[in-house]
């Protein structure tokens, strides 16, 4: 073996951390090409989805499940966030856990009963936890501010470090953007991540193999549900306002577009998903009036000609042009 | 201090949305039992019919029933357009992407009603007269009673169809077996075509008899599609009679929570009802 053959195989072996790491390296100097509050402040909230498109992957995506309503426990951890940090004037890390336990909690008490339905019944029981949520904020405004928001919520810090500027900010969200990176991209290739996988392809087939399908679900719906609180703590920190428009069933919506542009299934397509859906709506001027036929249209085209996803999609075509190229070789 | 009559007054309420409830779920059934599938275009045709007899009125100058037609045939022509030009392309069976496949497609409408008619609410006229008549101590607007007569028109004519004409009957046959209607010889896409006639048909119709009574806005019927998705799972998705009686029930549910406990609530108290509803018994009241 060369050296560079080793380097080769070396690479190969290690292309998923080699990527992880070559990508923290671009968002570690971002900042230093980029100062535009404005911009920054977008690459923050793609990293806030991209935060919950992850765990939103492995319930739709690997798991092979509806969730139209994962809003929700983004709304929760936001409102959690607020009316911990101002109305109980705690400090705003332990509320950020504490948020997430409980978020973690309500999505296990919802979890286990609506895990059994499937398919159809899934996406109704979603949809209406989602509008229960939503109408609760909206509803009980001495304690939420109704539909005129909740103002104030302080930024996070550290020590006497705050978080409170797009640079300061970028680096925190991304940083926790990057760990739920890792913790599921190593998750899907655990023996855990497979049996996901497998309860997507056959349900009763995984059963049969042992896996406790039933466990898998509620596991990573739970897990999914506490990234999306986690985002929406740092959506409250990052605007420091919430509203109940920022949680309703259209948000659910997007983000379910965004796994699906993304690829179901595929974890780097998420960040894609995140990323290409948050900033659409910068490229194109005219957008207002133009969103919904444009987020609908995406949708539908990839469903149509890339089921898998836009990066799932492409590889998958790159891959099978150049084994028929390669097999052409081979015969010639 | 809540008298009978009251009581009679929210019970006629619940009844007259519970009757739009089970319209859009009847649509709903029609689709999932030829194509398996959760249509969530549903819920834009019934805004649809709404705009089209908005349109149908005030652009064209047509009188009441006229208009009606109009309106409903306009959403069935364009059910079958969703279905023949938006799903039958993908050639997917799974089902997850059909279901969001529809989510994109009702997007799109809802994108295309938004620059048509605007976002501004309008105010479509009722059927006949404004002057509510008094039954019982209760004050019932004339729109209620054309709901209700017309809500079970529609149920009388689909009883019809289904049970005394040859394509009916087919589609029965698909929605019990599809692999043995396919043996048999029965097309599926004029099956898949017809059901979304129907679905859009009986979706234009909720919308055309509703809007009078809540205003009349590109997303209306976002909500009342849900709550008519819940009427469907709640009665057990796919069952007819289902439909009916899970519309009337979350209808009668939710006025009477408005009544007696909170108007703000009552979205709540219908979902939680249904959540409550499908945890004991997952396949609805009357589902299989």
């Amino acid at each position: 073996m060369t050296r560079y053959d080793k380097l080769l195989y070396f690479i190969r072996l290690h292309h998923t951390g080699l990527t992880v790491c070559a990508f923290s390296a671009l968002l570690l100097l971002y900042p230093l090409v980029q100062d535009n509050p404005y911009t920054l402040g977008l690459s923050n909230l793609v990293a806030i989805h991209v935060i919950i498109v992850l765990g939103l992957n492995l319930f739709i995506g690997y798991t092979g499940q509806i969730s139209l309503g994962h809003a929700a426990f983004f709304g929760l951890g936001a409102y959690g966030t607020a009316i911990g940090t101002v109305t109980f004037e705690l400090a705003p890390w332990p509320t950020l856990v504490g948020v997430a336990a409980l978020v973690a909690l309500v999505a296990l008490i919802i979890g286990i009963p609506t895990l059994r339905l499937s398919g159809h019944y899934l996406a109704m029981a979603t949809l209406g936890c989602n509008s229960v949520v939503h109408t609760v904020m909206l509803q009980w405004d001495e304690v939420t501010g109704g539909s005129s928001g909740f103002a104030g919520i302080p930024p996070l810090a550290i020590g006497a470090f705050a978080f409170d500027d797009e640079v300061r900010f970028h680096y925190l969200v991304w940083t926790i953007a990057l760990i739920s990176l890792l913790l599921c991209l190593n998750l899907v290739r655990s023996g855990v991540g497979r049996g996901l996988a497998a309860v997507a392809g056959d349900e009763t087939a995984a059963e049969a193999l042992g896996v406790n399908t039933r466990r898998s679900k509620i596991n990573v719906f739970v897990l999914s549900a506490v990234l999306a609180s986690v985002a929406g703590s740092l959506f409250a920190h990052c605007y420091s306002y919430v509203s109940p428009d920022s949680f309703n069933i259209f948000v659910s919506t997007d983000l379910v577009i965004m796994v699906v542009v993304g690829g179901m299934g595929s974890i780097w397509g998420s960040l894609f998903g995140a990323t290409f859906i948050t900033l659409l709506p910068e490229w194109i001027d005219i957008f207002d009036a133009y969103k919904d036929l444009v987020h609908g249209g995406v949708l539908v085209l990839v469903l149509m000609f890339l089921p898998q996803g836009f990066v799932t999609g492409l590889v998958d075509l790159i891959k099978t042009r150049s084994a028929l190229r390669r097999s052409r070789h081979a015969t010639s | 201090m809540y008298t009978t009559s009251d009581f009679f007054q929210f019970v006629v309420a619940g009844i007259t949305t519970g009757a739009i409830y089970a319209l859009i779920a009847l649509g709903f059934s029609v689709v999932h039992n030829t194509m398996g599938i959760v249509n969530f275009v549903q819920v834009d045709f019934v805004s649809l019919g709404g705009m089209l007899m908005f349109s149908a009125l005030l652009a064209l100058g047509l009188p009441m029933i006229p208009g009606l037609l109009l309106a409903v045939a306009g959403v069935a022509m364009l059910a079958m357009l969703v279905e023949r030009f938006g799903l039958r392309p993908s050639r997917s069976d799974n089902e997850l992407v059909l279901i969001f496949l529809t989510i994109g497609l009702s997007i799109i409408i809802r994108g295309a009603m938004k620059l048509i008619w605007g976002t501004n609410r309008m105010a479509l006229p009722p059927l006949s007269g404004n002057q509510p008549i008094h039954i019982f101590g209760a004050a019932v607007l004339p729109q209620a009673l054309w709901i209700m007569a017309l809500t079970l028109l529609a149920i009388v004519v689909l009883s019809w169809f289904f049970y005394r004409t040859p394509l009916g009957l087919a589609m029965r046959a698909v929605a019990s077996n599809p692999t043995a209607a396919a043996v048999v010889g029965i097309a599926a896409g004029r099956i898949r075509l017809t059901s979304y006639a129907i679905a859009g048909a009986l979706g234009g119709l909720a919308g055309v008899l509703v809007t009078p009574i809540t205003t009349l806005s590109y997303d209306v019927g976002v909500l009342l599609g849900l709550k008519g998705f819940a009427a469907a799972i709640l009665g057990g998705f796919g069952s007819f009679p289902g439909a009916i009686l899970g519309g009337v029930i979350l209808g009668l549910l939710e006025s009477l929570s408005a009544g007696y406990l909170s108007s703000g609530y009552k979205d709540v108290v219908a979902f939680i009802v249904l959540l409550l509803v499908l945890f004991v018994r997952p396949k609805g009241l009357l589902g299989k």
